[in-house]
This record gives C-alpha cells, structure tokens and sequence, in this order.
C-alpha cells in the first residue's frame, strides 16, 4: 500500500491515517481529535492554504505544514 | 448548600447553549472552537433545590496541552463539583467520547447529555442509550437539544440520580494494551505510598502519557521523591515518552470504539450537506477572500444604514427631549445654576453624546453574532490562514482580532486559543488596532460632519486600515521580538447553523448592556471628573482655555500640530479617550462648549475641523493607545507589565506616525 503525506492527496481522495511525525504537541493534538492511526479521511479540498478533510463527520482543516507531516495510506 | 455541577464538552458541542439553557443567565455563545475561554457560573432551580452550575472552557482533551484543558481539569479535580455533565455532540459521537473517557478516568461522576440528537436524527443515525450506558460503566446518556431545551427535566432527574450515588472508585474498565496496563499497575503500585491529593490511577495514567505537572505533583511528595524504584521507572518512562502518550491515546480511542460499535449506527453512504455546497463557494481558492471583506463590507454598511439613517435620528431625538425635560424640571425645582450646568452640560451634553449610538452599536453586534453562531468565523480563519502565514501568524489569529471589533478586551482574551507563545503575544499587542464598538462613535461624528454621503465605505476604509496595520505590525513583531516558528493550523469548521435569534440577541444583549454599564460608571465618572476639570479653577469660563482641563490640551496639543489637529480641544478628547474610547465623543461634546445635540456637536466639529484633519484625526483614533481597560487585559494575559506598558506606548507613536503621514502627504498632495 502507498503511503503518502496527507498533502500528496488529490481532492476526493479516502485513505487511513498510518503515521503523523510532526513533533510531540502537534501529533498528541491530532490523535486526540482523532487522527489516530487507522482513522479513515477523505480530502475534500487540496488546492492553496489548509487542506480540508472530512474526519467521521467532522470537517477539520490542517495547515499545509501539518499535512506533510501526517502519512496515510491511499484506498 | 447548593450542589455544583461542572459543564464539560468539545468546542461546539452546543455545551455554552445548554448553560443559558438552564440557568438563563447571559452569557456569550459562539460557533467557532474556543468561545468560551473564562470560568462562567449561574444557578437555577429543580424540584425546589438550588443548583450552581459551571461552565468550562470547550476541549477537545483534559490534558495540559492549552490553557483552557489546564483550567477544565484542574477544576474537576480540584473543584470538586459534585457532578459533571459532559455534552457530548451527538453527530460527533465518537470524537467526543474521547473527553468522556478521560472524565472517567479522573474518576469524576458523569451524566452524558447527548445533545443535538435532532441533527443526529436527520442524519439518519440511531443511538442504543442503554447499551451505550452500559459500556460507559453505567454512566447515564440523556438525548438533548439544547438549543429547543428538549430532555432538559430528564438531564436534570439524571443529574440529581447521580449526584446522590455513591462515589466511583476510581478505577476504570479501559484497558490501554497488556504491555501498558501491566506498567500502569506497576506505577500505581510505586505511588500508593506517597501522600497525594489526587487519585492514584490517574496519576499514574498521567504521568504514562509524559504529562509534565502530574510529575511535578509526584515528586513534590517527600516520601515520593526519596523512592529509588520511583526514579528508576520515570527515567525507563522518559525514555520512551512519545509511544507511551500515543498508545495510551489510541488506548482511548479502542474503548471509545468498544462504547459506540453496534450502539451507534450511521448510513454509510454520507449525505451531501448544504454545508458543503456553501463550503465549497465560501472557501473558493479565488472567491473566499473576496467573499469575506463583501461579507464585512455588508456588516459595515448594513450597521450605518440601518443604526444610523433609520434609527439613529429618532433616538437623538429622544435623548434631546429628555435633556429638556429633566433642565426643566430642575428648573422649576430652582436648582442651583451649577447643578444645571453639570446635568445639561456635563451629563446630557456628554453622556448623551454617547447613548445616542446605542442603535449603531446594536445593530453591530447583532450582524457580528449572527456570524459568529452562523459557523463562517472558522471559514473566515480558513480562508485568512495563507496571508496571515505569509505574515509569520496562523488564520486562527484572525479570529481574536475579529473579536476585537467588539471590544478588544475580549479580543485579547480570545487569544488564550492559540498555543505558541509566539501566536499569543503578536495577537495580543496587535488587537488594539481592530476598532473596536466604542470608536465607532467618534468615526459617526466626524463622518456626519464632513463625508455624509460615504458613510459605511469610510467606516470600511477605516476598519480595513485598522487591520492593515495590525498584520504589518504582526509581521514586524514576527520578524523582530518574538521569532520562532509559526504553530500549525488545525481548526474544526464546525456545519453551518441557522442562528437561532435568542442566542444571538442574547449576545447583542450581553455586549450593549456592558456597553451601557460602562457608560453608567466608568465614562460617567469620567466625563463627570472632566467636566470638574472644565470649571476649575473658579471663575474661569466653563470649558475655555484657561480651565484645568483646558491648560492639559493646551500644553499637549502642539504634539498634534504635525498632525493637523494641534488644538486643545482635539487634544483633550485624545487624553479622555485612554480612560474610556466612549469618553471621546463625549468630551469633543463638552469642550465645544454648550453642546446638547448631535447636530451642534456636528457642526461644532465642522468649524475645528477640516476634512483632511478629521481624517488624520480618525486615524489617530483608531490606531493610538488602547483604553486602560484594555491595557490591564494585556497585564493581566501576558503576566507582564512590560509588555502591557509596551503595547500603550507603541500604538501611540504607530497612531501618531500615521496620522502625521495622512495629514502631511494630503497636504503635499493638495487636499485640505
């Protein structure tokens, strides 16, 4: 399976979280609000600025910086 | 005694709305994370029993990752509230239940209301309560709807239930992986000798999770400290922080799944919303910024429009016949002449001044609380986060500096969300430049003397310059005092609601009335202390030169020459304005002598002024020293005076730079 930074996703792509290595704070805040390993995301937007993504239900947007940091693996 | 109850949730979980719910107390309610950044109390009644409730900071967690989760868990835990209610938002039921389970692991008693189950509902989930009840080890689910004050009798039964069960013990049913569970016995064990006011397993669990004051707390213990086998296993857990704080969260998580798996059941296939139809315009690569300052231009022109040119001069009108009423009353009850010279003057001449844009700043604040409970704020952030990062901030900023519109206390309160210090300290000492309701005033007063026709673009201009400056400034600072590196963005844009029209008078409501108390104290006390400074010493013309309070502008108003407004008066409406923004108008009103009514103020104004200086005048206005309100805001967020001294000093010279370059370039250029 590929594994790609989140900001490698193309909108309307879904993929599952496998790893975030952006420093101790910034992963410890995106597992708790739910990006934990195996969590399933869909790109809803990817073009300039944050990326947003669709978590469950939740609508969350990520800094471009962020989403390079945070690896997941396409479906 | 009344029983507390702590009210604990995610940022938009509706937690703020079920609090006005209950008590009915006034209180601001917002639709983007982090509106609720102070410790707000009420009491209500149920069944004959007082009950005082509290409500803490929205979080997505109870760690010590922000302020706000330090306030909330240390209340729980410190507080002792006898029971918490945790709002858990029902469309988000998984992601919520990450908070419940770390109340459980404190060992708190909880009742979950699950709220906003009508949008759940319309999303076609279904929720089993007693088996979710069940796997929560017991802990009761009430359905809610907040916002209609639907299941509220119930939540309450349930709360009252519980707050006369037996206390948990503390231990918790989560396991986090053998390997974990067998290290946080294992810890548990090593601290049970120790003397600690707060529950052993959750100490433990803390410190697995690399949390720094838990560990503080443990080795403040003396009998703690001394235990070599202690040191030994915080060294092995130091060592291998970052897993164990991940494992002990996906820990979380896999108990959250056991709870909600076949308890909660969604379609699989996700409805399009109406949000993402307006989502996908108002956040357009090209169209969203566009779309946001047409949004703000709309707010602007929308305020002047209706608070002023239909309901302002109805209101002056009313104030001018109170003025006469009251001087003729008084009048008749042969009051002495300086007791009619301080309540036409003094009184009706300066605080009416200021109660006669009670419409403007009402109509300002309904359009900006039907923004905020709309849920385009975060859009607003969103969009905003490339030019504030071009700038070293993030867009989350922004939001604090909207705020600031308001009044720029809040606004620089609202900056608790932000997590770097960095972040914290730009948007703390660029708040000031966003004007906030109390200058509107001043703006309408010089706008009906010289611009009468552009009201709402100048009132844009003037805003838009009020940020221009603040990003410039954010950069400078960005670049200069406080380097670092800009702390990521990560923002939950929350669906779009229909404003409920409570919430947001309630919010208009709350902002007005603080506006009102203040002119009852504050600008009254000032503008009474000014209009004794205006009639001393004795015998001197009341308002003239040769007053105490006319020497003050004399003396500091060739200050203001180079800016084109160096006479007294302009100059002592400048010193009045750092007691209170509110005074300014006022005192423009006092010292142009006699004047009762917006139109003699106006015209007044017009022969002081020209239209060059009143513009130079507006910016001094907009950009110099912040009232000392919000001064001591900015002493009492940074924890330092330095900076609070700082951030008055600055904006002056930023304020008179500016002003002098308006004035002078103008000149150069052939305005006058």
């Amino acid at each position: 399976m590929d594994r790609l930074p989140l900001a490698g996703l193309n909108e309307g792509d879904q993929g599952k979280v496998t790893s975030i290595i952006a420093g101790g704070q910034a992963t410890k805040r995106l597992y708790e609000m739910g990006f934990n390993t195996g969590a399933k995301i869909k790109v809803i937007k990817n073009d300039r600025g944050p990326i947003i993504v669709t978590l469950g239900s939740n609508k969350i947007a990520l800094g471009r910086g962020l989403a390079e940091k945070m690896l997941v693996s396409k479906e | 005694m009344a029983n507390t109850i702590a009210l604990v949730g995610n940022p938009n979980s509706g937690k703020t709305t079920l609090f006005n719910a209950l008590t009915g107390s006034n209180q601001h309610v917002g639709n983007w994370p982090g509106v609720t950044v102070e410790k707000k109390e009420g009491q209500f009644r149920f069944q004959d029993q007082v009950y005082n409730l509290v409500d803490l900071p929205g979080t997505y967690s109870l760690g010590a990752f922000s302020e706000d989760e330090i306030i909330a868990r240390d209340y729980i835990l410190q507080g002792h509230p006898d029971v918490v209610i945790n709002v858990v938002d029902a469309t988000n039921i998984e992601r919520n239940l990450y908070l419940t389970t770390q109340l459980l692991e404190m060992g708190a008693k909880v009742v979950v209301a699950l709220n906003m189950v009508d949008e759940a509902e319309s999303q076609q989930m279904e929720f089993d309560l007693d088996a979710l009840s069940k796997r929560l080890g017991g802990v009761q689910v009430i359905p809610t709807v907040a916002s209609r004050r639907r299941g509220l009798d119930k939540l309450m039964e349930a709360t009252v239930t519980e707050i006369n069960a037996p206390l948990r013990n503390g231990a918790t049913s989560i396991s986090y992986g053998p390997e974990l569970d067998v290290k946080l016995a294992t810890l548990t064990e090593l601290l049970s000798i120790g003397d600690l006011r707060y529950p052993g397993t959750w100490l433990a669990l803390k410190i697995l999770e690399g949390d720094d004051s838990a560990q503080k707390i443990v080795l403040n213990d003396q009998v703690l400290r001394g235990s070599e086998e202690l040191g030994a296993f915080l060294k092995e857990v130091a060592a291998h922080k970052s897993e164990l704080e991940l494992e002990i969260v996906d820990g979380r998580y896999r108990f959250v799944k056991e709870v909600t798996s076949g308890t909660v059941l969604r379609p699989t296939e996700a409805v399009r919303t109406k949000t993402d139809c307006i989502d996908r315009v108002v956040t357009h690569k090209y169209l969203g910024l566009p779309i946001f300052a047409l949004i703000m231009l709309g707010v602007f022109q929308l305020t002047f429009v209706i608070g002023e040119d239909l309901l302002g001069e109805l209101f002056a009108n009313g104030v001018e016949y109170l003025s006469l009423l009251v001087a003729g009353g008084l009048e008749a009850l042969g009051s002495p002449d300086w007791l009619l010279s301080f309540v036409s003057e003094g009184i009706f001449g300066g605080l009416g001044a200021v109660i006669e844009f009670i419409p403007l700043i009402v109509m300002l604040y309904l359009l900006m609380g039907l923004l905020e409970d709309s849920g385009y704020m975060a859009r607003a952030a969103y969009v905003m986060d490339n030019t504030m990062r071009a700038l070293g901030l993030q867009g989350k900023t922004f939001i604090s500096m909207i705020v600031g519109f308001g009044c720029n206390v809040p606004g620089v309160m609202a900056t608790r969300t932000l997590e770097s210090r960095k972040d914290r300290m730009i948007a703390t000492l660029i708040n000031p430049f966003m004007s906030c309701g109390a200058k509107l005033p001043i703006y309408l007063v010089f706008i009906a003397a010289f611009f009468p026709s552009y009201g709402g673009l100048v009132l844009f201009v003037v805003y838009t310059l009020g940020i221009l400056i603040a990003l410039l400034m954010a950069k400078i600072f960005s670049e200069t005092l406080f380097k670092g590196e800009t702390s990521h963005f990560i923002m939950e844009l929350p669906p779009y609601r229909l404003p409920t029209l409570a919430n947001v008078i309630r919010n208009m409501w709350d902002n007005v009335s603080g506006f009102l108390t203040r002119a009852g104290t504050t600008i009254f006390m000032v503008v009474s202390l000014l209009w004794i400074l205006a009639v001393l010493p004795l015998g001197v013309e009341a308002y003239g030169p040769e007053s105490i309070l006319g020497r003050i502008g004399v003396f500091i108003s060739p200050l203001f020459k180079p800016a084109g407004f160096g006479n007294w008066q302009a100059a002592v409406g400048l010193f009045s304005g750092i007691a209170a923004k509110e005074a300014v108008v006022a005192t423009l009103g006092m010292v142009y002598a006699g004047v009762e009514e917006g139109v003699e103020l106006v015209n007044a104004i017009r022969g002081a002024f020209t239209p060059l200086s009143a513009a130079s005048f507006m910016v001094m206005t907009l950009l110099y020293t912040p009232c000392v309100a919000t001064i001591s805001t900015i002493k009492k967020e940074t924890n330092s005076w330095k900076w609070a001294v700082f951030a008055a000093g600055y904006t002056f010279s930023v304020g008179w730079l500016m002003a002098v370059l308006v004035f002078q370039v103008g000149t150069f250029l052939g305005f006058s």
